[in-house]
């Protein structure tokens, strides 16, 4: 298991948390929380070690267009880029219903 | 119940199997009645599983809802089986103990409150070995204990089925509901396999392990209450009429005489059938009360 820590710029309040997903394989689970302040902070721990850059790269797609002053949690068991992308689209629209 | 759903009944379904443990419980609540207890946020996950390398769920895969069910109070225990397997740990196993214990207490109080177990399990989870029994203990004692009060359903719709000491748990239970898709059974079939041999039972045989282990055997063979379709309302149905039925008058686990006789009895020297099992073992011949 590997653990991950990246922080962003936010400039958006968020007013909900949103839990999305199971920590099974292939799928991960999010924890979305907002803050205060202007900064995103993403934790990661995933069951595949070596993926860093990866998921940095993911990250940073995901926040080039999400702006939430947010903590998020993510709990992985092996998902694909792809599926961590959709993962994170998707609790960003939870926290906003 | 072996007639087969019809195509377009089948295409209408709205599947309970695929819902994750937390859309399982509420789709069995009243509506809008659910709230869940020891929430992901509240962040009370397995402390063993980071230094053992492997990634935790921050409910422990262990999801606890109060609400209502037929109008009365209720408290919906469901496990996460994609979440390794959905294994007994400290915590899971302390959060469905702890559960139970509560919800006999509001029962003392004059509070009646039933119980509805879902497992998808396959036991105690490895890596918290000693925790995860001495869980599944405490699990056992607190149905013994709820269960003169109000109903104790388990619920097992599949796909993981339930093995292992939490199979045991699911025989103490007031009622077991369970689907065609679903499993139940004290061994699993690879555990079977790797101690007696594939002569003994093939784990990769799934027609034959779903015709010993499998719902429609179980329900046939008086081991379970109720065979339901994997549908939310036919299922949710199932639930609240076993909720408002109220404690059974025998107990399964309490017909020890009856099933050292029916073993007693069987033949054990050739090979049966799961077939003749039914003729053999039908439901009729228990003592209990069918729906």
């Amino acid at each position: 298991m590997e653990r991950i820590e990246l922080d962003y710029p936010a400039k958006k309040k968020v007013s909900n948390g949103a839990h999305i997903g199971v920590v099974g394989s292939g799928d991960l689970e999010v924890l979305l929380e907002p803050t205060d302040g202007e900064t995103a902070h993403v934790s990661i721990r995933t069951s595949v070690d070596g993926f860093g850059a990866t998921w940095k790269a993911v990250l940073d797609r995901f926040f080039a267009k999400y702006e939430g002053a947010v903590r998020i949690q993510i709990n992985d068991a092996g998902a694909t880029p792809g599926g961590v992308q959709l993962r994170l689209e998707q609790a960003a629209e939870v926290s906003e219903q | 119940m072996s007639n087969l759903p019809s195509i377009s009944n089948f295409i209408s379904r709205q599947s309970f199997i695929e819902l994750d443990a937390r859309e399982r419980a509420i789709a069995l609540f009243d509506e809008g009645t659910s709230r869940e207890l020891v929430g992901p946020f509240d962040r009370i996950e397995s402390p063993w599983l980071a230094m053992q390398d492997v990634t935790p769920q921050e409910d422990d895969g262990c999801v606890v809802m109060k609400g209502k069910i037929g109008g009365q109070a209720a408290v919906v225990i469901a496990l996460e089986g994609a979440f390794q397997g959905g294994s007994l740990g400290e915590v899971s196993g302390g959060k469905m103990a702890a559960a139970l214990t509560l919800a006999s207490a509001d029962n003392e109080k004059g509070v009646s409150t039933s119980a509805v177990v879902l497992l998808e399990t396959g036991g105690v989870r490895l890596q918290e070995a000693n925790l995860g029994e001495a869980a599944i203990a405490e699990i056992m004692a607190s149905i013994l204990v709820l269960r003169r009060h109000a109903p104790v359903i388990c619920l097992t719709a599949g796909t993981v089925g339930c093995f292992g000491g939490m199979s045991l748990a699911a025989g103490l239970c007031s009622y077991v509901v369970m689907t065609r898709e679903s499993r139940l059974g004290m061994n699993g079939p690879e555990v079977i396999e790797q101690e007696s041999g594939v002569d003994e039972f093939d784990s990769k045989d799934h027609a034959l392990i779903w015709a010993i282990d499998g719902g429609e055997q179980r329900y046939a063979t008086g081991l379970a209450d109720a065979l339901v379709e994997d549908d939310i309302p036919q299922i949710a149905d199932a639930i609240r009429n076993l909720v408002l039925k109220g404690p059974p008058p025998v107990y399964r686990s309490s017909q020890v005489e009856l099933y050292r006789s029916r073993i007693a009895a069987l033949d054990t020297s050739r090979q049966w059938d799961p077939k003749e099992l039914r003729a053999l073992w039908s439901t009729k011949d228990s003592t209990e009360e069918k729906q």
